[in-house]
């Protein structure tokens, strides 16, 4: 009966569950816990304090998430961040699978350019930025190009631009990631569809995407989950490509804006209620992108 | 990622907090008598470290059972985010020789800074003391060292723009000035105040403006917010102005505008001279007011930092007695003679008589140095502030919104946020 009991709870592979668990163990401590203090926080009136000093941290009910929800700035933000996953998690995924399919296709200096990809994606923000703005500010290499057609105030400026141009900027960083990631699918796309496609009469794209595409799906949906997640989570760039929000807030992420109450104004409690929100809408938008890419792959 | 760590920062913070709790009134007293090793910080530019080690040899060399380990400030993202989390773990070191006065009412909320003797303070500073009292009638700071900034201006730039005796006393001629350099291409910017969206980013470019007009008065006075007057908007709209017709820029820069000559002006304190020398021929001028007051009038922005003791510190009686070590007459004249910095003592231009014949450069701030204003020391200063850059950005910079009422909308939202604890 004992051993029973233990063999249910180790389940069907006891060594299994022995290397799972320090993995386990790490979830809990750096994440759930964490998380389930941010919550605690949120409902509180939370502000940090020296050991020993005497504060009241009273309940406060949704009090903090009425503060954020009726703040502009925040709705802003959430707003941005939308905009940002709509131009940024499609063109991931069509530029990185299309990248990787030209990588994997035998061309000469392949090497090269799978390293050339990835390079951005290991550079820090702050390295790489200096190039961005090289390219974008008004008297930029882009503008140049562009002459009279350039925008009018310039890109990291323009209310309408400004996160459009993060969100290009911060899919060219992170390209290599997701390169590697399709990359490693293409391996376990069989050849012999390939062949039978080919003795079919499929030309390079209907190859492509009958059986390239269809190939890589579960891929396809990590990415799009990885790029959801990673995207907003937005901070970075937008603190430095556009000097913490500008212009007006256009490029502020939430994130962004949980850095500033939360740990520059010292009101966690605010900070606290904006990440358990974004937390939620990441939750339900990678649920609706599970289900809905997850459709196709059944 | 970054939320999880984000998450996991906060967090932390708050357990450390929680684990660390203890302690009260009878330590706090017993601390306060105390002596032995202490810790101090300090900032972490060249000649500030110079300086430090030396104040910490001279120490040390006289105590040998009061020793001062010294280090640099911990780099983080600011200072004040390095001390909040110090703070908060209580590991903060008895003295930093780097408080940002904007940040004093929130490390006082977090329990994490020790009440100083008001008298020393008052005698050492004299009147500008008063700007750093707490809400409470206490110092939890130590004036220390300001950088009144003013309008620097580059000869070169300006003899190719033809202006060779330049006139920027008043709005009117400052304007005129900075049109005649863009016009004529000698630069393509006046001026380049960082028109980010940091909260910080507007004592450099309304606050001294701002000081001036009202002939030295704080963003918020007596529990209202005081942006929003008439002197408030003509300065809002001065810097309107410049944007408008392209005099100051938009956007972000990442070097120094005035260093690379994109700029002709700048608004920066004489801790710059030291990073101009060789690169720039530079003059100064008081920043300008719309009547154009004589320059023995014209207040500005102090740009202090200050020292303060943590709550952390377990020998406060030798903590007290290295800041008084530190920031008397002579350790001052050293500090002074290694930054270029003003000490916030009295009479500084006459204290230190000798070095301003020697180094004229800085005789203009030492005369700047005694009208200085500083930030005010309100609950929810950063908040304040954060909320007026959000209303200039939004009108002056990039004139979305009306001055007027952008102003009226934002003074609203700060006489709250001085209202709340």
């Amino acid at each position: 009966m004992r051993r029973g009991l233990i063999g249910r709870i180790l389940g069907a592979h006891p060594v299994g569950t022995a290397f799972v668990t320090p993995y386990v163990i790490f979830l809990a401590a750096v994440f759930a816990y964490p998380l389930g203090f941010a919550v605690y926080m949120s409902f509180h009136d939370y502000f940090f304090a020296a050991p020993g000093a005497v504060v009241e941290r009273p309940f406060v009910g949704f009090a903090n998430y009425v503060t954020v929800l009726s703040d502009p700035a925040v709705r802003r933000a959430f707003g941005n961040v939308l905009i940002f996953l709509v131009i940024n998690v499609p063109l991931t995924v069509v530029l990185s699978l299309g990248l990787a399919n030209a990588l994997n296709a035998a061309i000469r200096w392949r090497t090269f350019f799978r390293v050339s990809y990835y390079v951005p994606y290991v550079t820090a923000s702050v390295a790489v930025v200096g190039v961005w703005l090289f390219l974008f500010n008004s008297n930029g290499l882009v503008n140049s190009v562009l002459g009279p057609l350039a925008p009018d105030p310039s890109w990291l400026v323009n209310s309408g631009l400004a996160m459009p141009t993060v969100a290009i900027y911060v899919t060219w960083k992170q390209l290599g990631f997701f390169i590697l990631l399709y990359l490693a699918a293409l391996q376990n796309v069989s050849k012999d569809l390939y062949e039978a496609a080919s003795m079919d009469g499929a030309g390079r794209w209907q190859s492509f995407l009958n059986v390239t595409v269809p190939g890589v799906r579960p891929a396809t949906t990590l990415v799009v989950l990885v790029a959801t997640v990673t995207g907003a989570n937005l901070f970075t760039e937008p603190y430095l490509l556009t000097g913490g929000g500008g212009p007006d807030g256009a490029s502020a992420s939430p994130v962004l804006i949980m850095y500033q109450r939360g740990i520059e104004q010292g009101h966690p409690d605010v900070g606290a209620a904006i990440g358990v929100l974004l937390v939620i809408g990441v939750l339900l938008l990678a649920l609706v992108e599970r289900r809905f890419v997850g459709r196709e792959e059944s | 990622m970054k939320l999880q760590a984000g998450l996991l920062a906060v967090v932390l913070a708050g357990s450390l907090a929680a684990c660390g709790s203890g302690g009260g009134a009878g330590d706090a007293d017993a601390a306060a008598k105390a002596h032995g090793p202490i810790t101090i910080w300090y900032s972490n530019n060249a000649e500030e470290v110079a300086w430090g080690k030396q104040m910490v040899a001279a120490w040390n060399a006289e105590h040998a059972d009061q020793k001062i380990t010294a280090q640099e400030i911990p780099t983080g993202k600011s200072s004040e985010e390095v001390i909040g989390a110090a703070i908060t773990a209580g590991n903060a070191p008895c003295l930093i020789f780097n408080t940002s006065p904007a940040s004093v009412s929130q490390f006082q909320k977090q329990g994490g800074l020790v009440p100083l003797d008001a008298s020393y303070i008052e005698e050492r500073s004299g009147d500008v003391a008063q700007q750093y009292k707490s809400p409470d009638g206490k110092y939890y700071q130590l004036p220390w060292k300001s950088n009144p900034v003013m309008i620097f201006y580059n000869k070169k730039i300006f003899a190719k723009a033809g202006i060779t005796d330049p006139k920027l006393q008043t709005y009117d001629e400052f304007l005129a000035a900075s049109r005649k350099i863009v016009a004529s291409k000698a630069a393509k910017f006046a001026i380049y105040p960082a028109p980010s969206n940091e909260f910080f980013q507007s004592w450099f470019d309304f606050y001294p403006l701002f000081a001036a007009e009202t002939g030295g008065k704080q963003l918020v006075a007596d529990g209202k917010a005081t942006f929003a007057s008439d002197e408030g908007k003509k300065v809002a709209q001065f810097w309107r102005t410049m944007y408008a017709d392209k005099l100051a820029s938009q956007e972000k820069y990442t070097g120094d505008a005035f260093v690379d000559g994109t700029a002709a002006m700048a608004v920066v304190g004489p801790w710059a001279i030291a990073t101009y020398k060789g690169k720039v021929d530079w003059g100064v001028v008081p920043v300008p007011t719309s009547s154009g007051k004589p320059a023995s009038e014209v207040h500005t922005f102090s740009d202090a930092k200050n020292v303060a003791m943590y709550s952390a510190c377990k020998n406060r009686g030798t903590a007290w007695d290295v800041l008084k070590f530190a920031t008397s007459k002579d350790q001052d004249g050293k500090f002074l003679a290694a930054t270029g910095q003003m000490p916030l003592r009295k009479d500084v231009a006459s204290v230190y008589a000798d070095y301003f014949a020697k180094n004229p450069d800085y005789k203009l701030f030492a005369d700047q140095a005694s009208r200085t204003v500083e930030v005010p020391n309100v609950p929810n200063s950063i908040t304040i502030w954060q909320t007026f850059r959000d209303a200039y950005s939004k009108s002056v910079i990039f004139g979305q919104e009306d001055v007027g009422s952008a102003l009226d909308g934002a003074a609203q939202k700060v006489d709250q946020l001085v209202k709340q604890s």
